[in-house]
Parts: structure tokens; C-alpha cells; sequence
């Protein structure tokens, strides 16, 4: 094979840093915020988190934070949920209300120029969302709607089936949108519990970047959230994953068999974290460069697609892989996955394979930077896992600080191919269940 | 080589700032430059004008399934490298196929475009593919095909209604391609599309980002100036629809349908090079029928007024080289009917169009239209992706940095008017997609 580009191609990236300046504030009332201020667009996006998210779910009412986060943009005030919605596109402002395992998120983008109209508007939906009975109705039937739909997806159904078998009665073990009986079942006064739990002032991390200064920003914050409540109920406890090594199978009528795989993972503030991101990178993450993709889709065609994920959570960790491939063909991709577990366990990676990570790696990074609600995000993603704003600076040393060992030893200490567990929803030709 | 056009912040009323300069390489290679200095970065992207109804009769989703053989080796790279060097460079890349195109990108630090020019300049002509590519790459988008479609009712109920919409052009058969056809795809098919389609004068450089406009024309020259022209490059043409004159009707049944519904679509006149007044009325009429569950017809009829529908939406997309579609979908409560959601819709359209439209419903789609254009500015890529799907869909420079404008004068008139053209049954196709007959009893 000619080299013709050799001399380029080894010609490593030392990619300046857009200039991220973070401003740290704490708005009069006693609210920590992160601001980069950018001008040169008239718009601002905001980004709040706060923690707990759908493990605050009372017993018996599983589905309610997701259900409650939903109905925020249903009315509030004054204002129905039409009246609402006609409010927010007449700014042409966009909020966005989610809930996840372990937060419940609010994004905001808005014009400068109509800034305190739409921060006026997200306010009410913050403190005094309606609940009205209609909107409960209209959105408990898309939610089980969405429930049915799940059901007879082969992705949601191996989620479905890993998250139960690897942590049981704990929240992370259900969906968070409740099932079917509890959804029925919730009613006004539980989402009124769920609100007044999730919103809790004290657990909240705020980021926005933008066309906005910082003494704006605090005044805009104590407006938008300074009378929620300082405390919530207790977050639950940690959970260990509780899954053994094998193979699951979840039958179901469709081409191509969906696997879902894993075992227990790694705590994002481990001294290690940086060794077992770099680990995955080369097993099984970007692009077409991983092992496993190199394994499974470009020597065999296999897949279309194989990818392996580090899943912190909070109150648990689990290091998640998935593949799909048709009925006939998803054992030997099963059987592939678990060699190269064994080999990386067993043999770690290359010097070379290493560099090569750790250049995209720190390459890549200053790339996320693309965009005001980018920006916002990864301000309060930072927030919320306890990093110091000069992380941003220090990251790449941090990735780059990683040895050979260090990478090796992690293989060997957290890869582990026995205690790999596949969820297979599918009709798996060749492939035998241990349960 | 011919300076075009220069910056378009001088012609715009609307809030459109962009930087945009255009050249034509001597091969016939359009350049499109968008300056966006806030960060050092650049999108760097080829486009071809040629997509999935570009392709040969009985060679369905060689397009696509070119557009991933290009990652393999060439006269002078190994299979993969460009994607290793983009990786090593801490870039991300990737690739994308349409109906009328095909295209790569890579989003870099500004100072490593040379290095993308290069290798993406090498791979339009030097592409060499082994008998094991074939076969490998050919299992890799059967799998794809699998993940997106096989494994999807709504992906597989969808193409049977476009190929019921589309009686004569290739807009009716799916990009990915159809299944028996794509396990038939071999090394001439994938190499006689590549010989004639990848060419100079069939592409069109788009570069966004922190860059000045005239060394990316320098860099274009040197990189992309030396190759040839195709001189066998094919007029532009698909086979046209005949007038439509039979509505269509079907119902698809799938075990894994877990959530009825209805979904109709309508023969539609896209975008056009200096006429793209009918696209832009049309445009406003999706959102007004169906853009917002909580301010549009459907949604107050279906999902407010009456609890008909768990979600009731309507959809349109005006960038395509030839006619598209209009669509509508409504997904019904529990204990209603197909047959009574599909009757509520046609109600609520018909309703739609003997009221006339509330003049503040149009001029807050106005302000959303317009606040789109200052939130756009914020993602260089997403306006490199506007300007090369209009140039690869039949639509110039110019026709781009008017659309806004155009958006901006549509009336209510306009709209009815287009609606009246636009929703003929005659034209359109309807399909049920349910899990067994026995819903319908």
C-alpha cells in the first residue's frame, strides 16, 4: 500500500480552544450559576438541572416526575395550555421540560429582545404550573401511548428487561415513565407531590451562555426560581448491579435481533475514570476506529452498528454495550463481543491505540463548544458532577496524563468477560439462554 | 475561475447575517464559503448531485451503499485512514445519503482543512475496491436496512405508501434501497455510479467556519482544481409523474404495530430555482394544520376540542430536485377508530379552509420564522447543510438567502390558495397501520 499522505497524516492536532470564559456568580439570592457571556448573537440559552430527578418517585407512583416535568408546558397562571403555548410562540421562545433517572432538566433559548416577556412566561410554568384535569388526561394518554409502543420495541424491550434484572425494586430497575397501573392511577395531587419535590432550589446547578450579563443573570435566576423550596426528600440509596454473566432472551417476532449488554461500571470520580474512558474510546467507542467495530461490522459485516458506553449514574455505575444484527447472524456477533471482552481483559491495548485515543480525545473536545445551548449544557453537566470550572482547561492534561498501566490494569480490573450479560430481544438463531 | 457572489448581509431585511462567498473552479466545481469566526473551527463538506434517484433501474441503494465504500482504501490510502486521520486530528466526519444526494463532511480545526481537501479530493477519482469490500460493506447496510426499516413497522408502512404516492419517479423507491435489490449490488454497479456521479462538475464544496474566503479558494484550486471534468456527465433527469388522477388507499398490517394510526400524504411541488413562493405557502400550511399539537387545526380539533387523538400532526419539506409530498398523520385515542380519526382530520381540514386563517396565527409563525434565522446563526454547520442541500435540490445561492424573505410575505391567501392546489385527493395516498384486520372489525 502507497503512504503517500504519511507525513500528514501523523501531523498531530494541537487544536486551540475556542476561549471559554467562565464566569462564576451567585445571584443576591444565593443561587450558584456558571455564565459564558457571547454577545455577538441576540439570544440566550439556559440550562437548569435539578437533582433527584425520577428516583424522588413516591412508592406506588412511578411515572409522576416524568409526567409532572411533561405537564409544565400545559398551563400555568393566567393561562391554559393553549393560552400558554400561544404566549411562548408569540416570543418565539423555546423551553424545553424533561426528567431522567437522576434530574429533571429546564432549557430555555429566548431572544434578547423580548428577554424578560419569556423569562416572565417560564416562571409561571416553574412555580405555579396548573395541573388542570384536561391536560393531565391529554398527557397521561401519550404517555400511555409511548408505553404501548415500548412494549413492542425490540430496543425498549432488552432496556426494559436489562434495567429489571440488574437492579430490581431500586428506581434505576423501571422505566421512568411508569407503567401502565401507575399511570392510570396518578392523579393531580401526586403530580402537585412531584413538583413540589423535584423542583428543589438546593439541588438545582444553572448554566446559560449567551447575550446576557452576569448581573442580569442573577437577578434573571431569582426570578425564575427563588421561591421554590430549599429542601426535598431524601434521594434514595445506592444500588450494586445485581446481574450475573450470561445470556437472556426475549423473544419476539422481528428480523434482526436487538442485543443489549454490560456489567457493573465505574464511579465518575474515580481515580481511574480518566484510564477507563480512554479503555472504552479504543473498545468501543468513536466512530469506525473501535475494536469492536473494527471486529463486528468492518471485518465480518455484522452490524451496522456497535458501540459501548460508561454509565455513571449517580447511585450506581454500569459499563453498557449494544449491537444488533439479523436473527441468523447475532450469535456470532455475540460470540465476537465476548472474545475481544476476553482479549482486552487479558492482553490491554496497544501503545499505539492508546495515542491514537487520547489524540481524538483531547482533539475532539474543544469541538463540543459549538453553541450557545451546547455551552449552557455542558456548564451545568460540569456542575452537577462536582468539577471546577478550570476542568475545562485541565481535561486534556487530565487525559493525557494516562499511562499504558494505568489503561492495562483498569482492562484487567474492570473488564469483565464472565460477567457479561446479554439481553437478546429477537428470534436469536444458535444462541442458548442460561436462565 | 469566476468570483459569483459576496456577502449576504447587504441584500437581507430579514435577520439573516451570514457571510456567504461563492466561486466556479474551472472543472465546474461550485464553492460555497461561510464565514463564522466566533471559534477555530471549520466544516468542511463535499456534495454530490446525486442521490438515490440518481440510480440505475434495479440497482435501488447503490448511492448509499457507494457512499460507504468510500471509507475503504484508495491508489493512495489504506481503507480507513482518512477516518483515522480525521479521529487523530480530534475531528469527527461522517456522510449522508438523500434522495438527489450524497455527501461527506468533517468538522476540524480550521488550520487542518488542507489536510481534509486532501484526502477528500483523492477519494472522487482514486477508489479502490476489493471483492471482500463488496461482500463485507453489502452485509454492513443489509444490516442497516435491518436496523432502520426490517425492524420498524412505521419505517416499512412508509414505503409502501411513498411507493404507492410516486407511480412514476424514483422518488418512490427508498433510498436504503429495496431488499432484493441491494443484495444484488455488486462492484460494477457501485463503480459505474462512482465513474459518472463523483466528478467535478456534479459537486459542490461547501467550507463553514473560521476561514477567509480566499484561501479557500486557493486551497480549492489546489486540491480539487486539478481533476478533470466529466465530460459524460448526464442532463439531470428523472422520469416525471403523469397526472394523478386516482386516490390511493392502503392498509398495512404488522404484528409490532403497537399504535394505530392514519397517515395520508399528498403529492406536493417543492422548491423552486426563483419560484419557491408556492413551497414557502406551503410551508406556513404544515404548521398551521399541524405544527403545534396546542395552536394548530388539527391539534385544537383532534386533541382539544374533542379527545380524538393522542397526536395529530401535518408535515411538509420543500427541498427536493422534483414534486415531494404533504403529509398528515393522526394517531387516535383509545376507543376511536381509524375510520372515525381519519373522518375527524378530513373535518378539521375542511374546517381549516372555510374559516380563512386567523391573521395572528400568521404572523406569530412569521416571528418564529424569523427568530429561526438569529438561533441559525448559532450552527455554522446546520447553514452549511442548508446551502448544500439547496445546491444539490436545484436551487442557487441566491434562491437560499431569499427564502427567509419569501417566508416573511406569505399571506393568508397564499396559503388557502396553495391548500386548495395541494390537498386533491385525487393525488394522495392513505394508509391504516395496524397490527391485524381485527382492529377493523
Amino acid at each position: 500500500m502507497i503512504r503517500l499522505f504519511l507525513a500528514f497524516a501523523l501531523a498531530v492536532a494541537a487544536l486551540p480552544a475556542r476561549a471559554i470564559d467562565i464566569q462564576e456568580i451567585t445571584s443576591p439570592g444565593g443561587v450558584d450559576a456558571w455564565l459564558v457571556q457571547e454577545e455577538s448573537i441576540p439570544f440566550v440559552a439556559i440550562e437548569i438541572v435539578f437533582d433527584g430527578g425520577a428516583t424522588l418517585d413516591l412508592p406506588g407512583k412511578r411515572g409522576a416526575t416524568n409526567l409532572m416535568m411533561a405537564l409544565l408546558e400545559e398551563g400555568s397562571g393566567d393561562l391554559d395550555a393553549r393560552g400558554f403555548q400561544e404566549a411562548r410562540e408569540a416570543l418565539a421562545a423555546s423551553y424545553g421540560f424533561n426528567a431522567y433517572d437522576d434530574s429533571v432538566s429546564v432549557s430555555a433559548v429566548f431572544l434578547s429582545e423580548n428577554r424578560d416577556e419569556a423569562v416572565a412566561l417560564l416562571r409561571d410554568a416553574l412555580i405555579n404550573p396548573r395541573f388542570d384535569d384536561d391536560a393531565i388526561e391529554r398527557v397521561r394518554a401519550q404517555v400511555q401511548s409511548i408505553l404501548r409502543s415500548d412494549a413492542q420495541d425490540p430496543n425498549s424491550i432488552a432496556g426494559a428487561a436489562f434495567d429489571a434484572a440488574a437492579f430490581g425494586d431500586h428506581p434505576y430497575g423501571s422505566s421512568i415513565d411508569g407503567t401502565a397501573e401507575t399511570v392510570a392511577a396518578l392523579t393531580q395531587a401526586d403530580l402537585f407531590d412531584a413538583h413540589r419535590n423535584a423542583l428543589v432550589k438546593g439541588r438545582v446547578h444553572v448554566g446559560a451562555a449567551g447575550d446576557i450579563s452576569a448581573e442580569e443573570l442573577g437577578v434573571l435566576i431569582d426570578d425564575l426560581i427563588g421561591v421554590l423550596p430549599e429542601d426535598g426528600p431524601e434521594i434514595p440509596p445506592r444500588v450494586e448491579f445485581g446481574l450475573d454473566g450470561g445470556t437472556t432472551i426475549v423473544e419476539f417476532e422481528t428480523p434482526q435481533s436487538v442485543a443489549l449488554f454490560g456489567h457493573a461500571g465505574i464511579e465518575r470520580d474515580a481515580d481511574d475514570f480518566f484510564a477507563a474512558f480512554l479503555l472504552n474510546e479504543i473498545l468501543g467507542g468513536n466512530g469506525l476506529e473501535s475494536r469492536l467495530m473494527r471486529e463486528v461490522r468492518e471485518e465480518r459485516g455484522l452490524t451496522y452498528g456497535i458501540y459501548t458506553y460508561l454509565v455513571p449514574k449517580d447511585l450506581s455505575e454500569v459499563y453498557l454495550g449494544q449491537v444488533a444484527s439479523a436473527n441468523g447472524t447475532i450469535a456470532e456477533a455475540i460470540e465476537v463481543v465476548r472474545d475481544e471482552w476476553a482479549l482486552m481483559a487479558s492482553e490491554g491495548v496497544s501503545a499505539q491505540e492508546l495515542a491514537q485515543a487520547k489524540t481524538y480525545l483531547t482533539g475532539a473536545y474543544p469541538l463540543r463548544f459549538d453553541g450557545n445551548a451546547e455551552i449552557a449544557g455542558i456548564l451545568v453537566g460540569m456542575q452537577a458532577v462536582g468539577l471546577p470550572t478550570e476542568y475545562i482547561e485541565n481535561r486534556n492534561d487530565l487525559v493525557n496524563a494516562v499511562t499504558l498501566e494505568d489503561v492495562n490494569r483498569v482492562a484487567s480490573e474492570l473488564l469483565d468477560p464472565d460477567g457479561l450479560h446479554f439481553v437478546v430481544v429477537g428470534q436469536p438463531v444458535g444462541l442458548e439462554a442460561t436462565n | 475561475m469566476r468570483l459569483f457572489a459576496a456577502a449576504l448581509a447587504l441584500l437581507a431585511t430579514t435577520a439573516t447575517a451570514e457571510e456567504v462567498t461563492t466561486y466556479q473552479l474551472d472543472n465546474g466545481m461550485d464553492v460555497v464559503v461561510i464565514e463564522d469566526h466566533r471559534a477555530p473551527v471549520v466544516v468542511h463538506m463535499l456534495w454530490y448531485r446525486a442521490g438515490s434517484a440518481d440510480e440505475p433501474v434495479g440497482s435501488s441503494g447503490v448511492a448509499h451503499y457507494l457512499e460507504h465504500l468510500l471509507f475503504k482504501a484508495t491508489e493512495n490510502v489504506e481503507s480507513g485512514e482518512f477516518q483515522r486521520v480525521v479521529a487523530e486530528n480530534g475531528g469527527s466526519d461522517n456522510a449522508f445519503t438523500s434522495y438527489d444526494y450524497t455527501g461527506y463532511f468533517q468538522r476540524v480545526a480550521a488550520d487542518r482543512l488542507p489536510l481534509m481537501m486532501q484526502y477528500e479530493a483523492d477519494r472522487i477519482n482514486n477508489l479502490v475496491l476489493t471483492e471482500d469490500d463488496i461482500v463485507t460493506e453489502r452485509g454492513v447496510i443489509l444490516e442497516e436496512r435491518n436496523q432502520r426499516t426490517e425492524n420498524s413497522p412505521g419505517a416499512l408502512a412508509r414505503e409502501q405508501m411513498r411507493a404507492a404516492q410516486f407511480l412514476n419517479h424514483r422518488y418512490g423507491v427508498p433510498i436504503i434501497g429495496w431488499k432484493h435489490e441491494m443484495e444484488t449490488l455488486d462492484m460494477e454497479d457501485a463503480l459505474s455510479f462512482y465513474d459518472i456521479y463523483y466528478s467535478p462538475n456534479n459537486a459542490i464544496l461547501v467550507v463553514a467556519g473560521d476561514v477567509e474566503p480566499e484561501d479557500v479558494l486557493a486551497l480549492a484550486e489546489q486540491y480539487y482544481g486539478p481533476l478533470p471534468a466529466e465530460p459524460n456527465l448526464p442532463e439531470r433527469f428523472r422520469t416525471q409523474e403523469p397526472p394523478q388522477t386516482a386516490e390511493r388507499r392502503l392498509v398495512f398490517e404488522d404484528a409490532r404495530v403497537a399504535q394505530p394510526y392514519v397517515s395520508r400524504t399528498y403529492l406536493a411541488p417543492e422548491r423552486d430555482a426563483g419560484a419557491q413562493e408556492e413551497a414557502a405557502a406551503l410551508t406556513y400550511l404544515a404548521d398551521l394544520l399541524g405544527g403545534s399539537p396546542f395552536t394548530s387545526a388539527l391539534g385544537i380539533a383532534l386533541q382539544f376540542e374533542t379527545n380524538t387523538a393522542v397526536y395529530a400532526g401535518a408535515f411538509y419539506d420543500g427541498l427536493n430536485l422534483d414534486d415531494g409530498t404533504f403529509g398528515l398523520t393522526v394517531v387516535p385515542a383509545e376507543g376511536v377508530s381509524l375510520q372515525e380519526a381519519e373522518d375527524a382530520m378530513d373535518a378539521a381540514v375542511a374546517k381549516f379552509l372555510d374559516d380563512g386563517i386567523d391573521p395572528a396565527r400568521m404572523e406569530a409563525l412569521r416571528t418564529q420564522l424569523k427568530a429561526g434565522e438569529i438561533f441559525a446563526r448559532d450552527n455554522v454547520g446546520g447553514l452549511a447543510r442548508r446551502y448544500g442541500a439547496a445546491l444539490t435540490s436545484g436551487l442557487t445561492v441566491e434562491d437560499v438567502q431569499a427564502w427567509p424573505d419569501i417566508l416573511q410575505a406569505v399571506t393568508e391567501e397564499d396559503v388557502l390558495a396553495a391548500a386548495a392546489r395541494v390537498l386533491d385527493r385525487k393525488q394522495s395516498v392513505t394508509g391504516w397501520v395496524i397490527p391485524s384486520r381485527e382492529v377493523l372489525q
